[in-house]
């Protein structure tokens, strides 16, 4: 089932790139789809059921919106501090403790992260996210965790858990 | 109106490029420049494309613009991960105004 779900949506994106409904372009984009699907469906998720399930998609929206508010304030912040004759950074990396469980949505979660005001992932050990911050706005530990996860944790935890 | 929207928004994308350019030009040490590197040039980048979506409409060009942009979300991100992340472990140093380093205790 994992393998159809591959192929499918390999399929689908190919004939996206590509736009042309003709049947040598599909069948191309078959055996291009056979073969990526043989060799990365072990990275793909493990319960694809969970594709069809609607109320993930109304979250996933909701996810993006806030996202793309997040995405722009972060950049108009980036590029006060870059204006700034001062430069007010503060830098540093900082240790944050995330309750998600699953490999792919500690994944969202560490991309959206890099995406959000001054803040770039450098690595996830277990639980703990290490995050190079611009500007360390606390020292305390619960309040940058809620600044830093505080807007997507919960999001991602209804769309893929 | 169609040609107004997708000229609106590569002005944008454009100013937000320059932005970035200026960041990794005047920021102190190599993290910061991922930074300005990272979020201004990934959201300028996408304004363009979206306005290029604009400018086509629904047909070749403009679908594969409008596929381009989480491809360009996902793969700017991952590669600043990848890029710290090595900078990090060659043993460059964090910058002179860095008030914080808990990745130091992890690495070790």
């Amino acid at each position: 089932m994992r393998y159809i779900t591959v192929f499918i949506l390999s399929l689908i994106f190919w004939l996206l790139l590509t736009f042309k409904l003709t049947v040598p372009n599909i069948i191309v984009g078959a055996v291009a789809s056979l073969i990526c699907s043989l060799i990365f469906t072990r990275f793909f998720i493990s319960n694809v059921y969970k594709l069809l399930q609607p109320h993930r998609y109304f979250w996933f929206i909701i996810y993006l919106v806030v996202f793309i508010w997040e995405c722009i304030k972060a950049n108009l912040d980036v590029a006060y501090r870059v204006l700034h004759p001062a430069m007010p950074i503060r830098p540093g990396i900082v240790k944050v403790k995330t309750t998600l469980k699953s490999d792919l949505a500690k994944t969202l979660l560490a991309n959206s992260i890099t995406m959000t005001p001054g803040t770039i992932t450098v690595d996830i050990i277990d639980d703990y996210l290490y995050i190079h911050w611009i500007y360390v706005r606390s020292e305390d530990p619960e309040v940058y965790t809620g600044l830093i996860t505080g807007a997507f944790e919960k999001y991602i935890k209804r769309i893929i858990e | 109106m169609n040609n107004m929207i997708s000229l609106i928004f590569i002005t944008i994308g454009i100013l937000f490029n320059l932005l970035g350019c200026i960041g990794i030009i005047r920021l102190p040490d190599t993290y910061n420049r991922l930074q300005a590197a990272t979020k201004c040039v990934t959201l300028g980048c996408c304004s363009i494309l979206f306005g290029v979506f604009f400018h086509f409409g629904i047909s070749n060009a403009g679908i594969k613009a409008l596929i381009a942009i989480p491809i360009l979300f996902l793969g700017s991100t991952v590669a600043a991960h990848a890029l710290i992340r090595g900078t990090y472990h060659f043993g460059i140093k964090l910058g002179e105004k860095s008030v914080k380093d808990d990745y130091k205790d992890a690495v070790q």
